[in-house]
């Protein structure tokens, strides 16, 4: 039953993605290896347009993946796995847990909790990272890599961190952009 | 009081206007919940945002949660997130299906290559900005890497990692917070 297994993941995945935005990411890199809802590739293609769309990017990437996997159908039940742990946890703390956030214990499990996450995403960025720089079946590491997209890569980067002009530009105009380069100067 | 509607189609509203990621939602949550509609104060605002960060999930939903709870209680709770959900679920739906559909044209599929060396980038640029937040000492450096490692190099899931750095946390205010405690008797 592909609705009950997709609200189980999502719900997993709301459970234990902390630090918002793209924490969800290790979870569903995890689970396109697990599940074979999608690829790797797939997903990176996922981030681009939850990006690009309006919505939070962990609610717009669980949508995606559900619909991916079960239709419309999917999406909503997989977005639902993904806001029923928010909603019960929240609503304990409401009524419960006043003074949740100056609690030591939630002080310290959360000074654990930032590493781990931004690790997690780290490693899922490098798997990314793979999908997009190199080239399946080049001969060697040197052969496979995309050196247009070694270049596009270094060019994003000098705009997105070191001009200081461009870089406070919406992420949305270097999706664009780098749409635009790969039509252009990409092989098929 | 705000009728369960009303909260389903302001938080619709601020899902259709959050583009990118729960820190882009504040500015907008600020503007319909606090200005608009006086659900609550820019320090209640500020609190619930700050909980939302330091619970799991999505920021911009346990957020809405919040709000809505204060609001109509645990069905305003849950309306809320509703609401907050509600748009992307609908452009998501639409957009995937046309993404699907035309995914197999050369120029879709370049286009995408590009794409996806856009969004590594835009990944490493979020773990920089997340690392200035979360690595500050030798502890936090250090768990960073294991964690990094362990993603990289085993097929673990995410959550053990997860739980083993939640559990890292609480073992360590136990152990210290008695320290702390016997420090004080004396």
């Amino acid at each position: 039953m592909i609705y009950l297994r997709l609200f189980w993941e999502f719900f997993k995945t709301g459970l234990l993605a902390v630090g918002g935005g793209l924490a969800t990411l290790p979870f569903l890199s995890r689970m396109a290896d697990t599940t074979g809802w999608f690829t790797r590739a797939q997903l990176a293609d996922m981030v681009a347009v939850s990006e690009s769309t309006p919505g939070p990017i962990g609610v717009n990437m669980a949508t995606y993946v559900g619909f991916t996997a079960g239709g419309v159908p999917g999406a909503v039940i997989a977005t639902l796995g993904l806001v029923t742990p928010s909603i019960l946890i929240i609503i304990l703390i409401a009524v419960f847990l006043r003074n949740f956030k100056d609690n030591r214990f939630v002080t310290s499990s959360f000074r654990c909790l930032r590493p781990a996450s931004t690790g997690l995403i780290a490693a899922s960025g490098l798997g990314v990272a793979a999908t997009a720089l190199l080239n399946a079946g080049g001969a060697g590491i040197l052969g496979s890599i995309s050196w247009r997209g070694v270049l596009l890569a270094a060019a994003l980067l000098v705009v997105t961190r070191w001009i200081p002009k461009t870089k406070k530009w919406h992420p949305i105009v270097w999706i664009g952009c780098s749409a635009v380069v790969g039509i252009l100067f990409f092989p098929v | 009081m705000a009728g369960l509607w009303e909260l389903f189609w302001t938080f619709a509203k601020v899902g259709v206007m959050t583009f990118g990621g729960g820190y882009a939602m504040l500015p907008i949550l600020q503007r319909e919940v606090v200005e608009n509609k006086k659900w609550a104060t820019e320090e209640e605002l500020a609190d619930y945002f700050a909980i939302g960060q330091c619970t799991p999930g999505v920021i911009a939903v346990n957020t809405a949660t919040f709000i809505g709870h204060k609001t109509r209680g645990v069905a305003g709770g849950i309306v809320a997130t509703l609401g907050v959900v509600f748009p992307s679920l609908i452009i998501i739906s639409l957009l995937a299906g046309l993404i699907t559909n035309f995914s197999d044209l050369p120029v879709v599929r370049k286009a995408f290559a590009g794409i996806r060396v856009c969004v590594c980038v835009l990944i490493f640029n979020a773990v920089l900005k997340l690392w200035k937040g979360a690595v500050k000492g030798k502890l936090t450096l250090a768990i960073f890497l294991v964690v990094t490692a362990g993603a990289l190099f085993t097929k673990l899931s995410p959550a053990i990692f997860v739980l083993l750095a939640l559990g890292l946390g609480i073992g360590i205010e136990l152990f210290a917070g008695r320290n702390a405690k016997g420090d004080e008797a004396k």
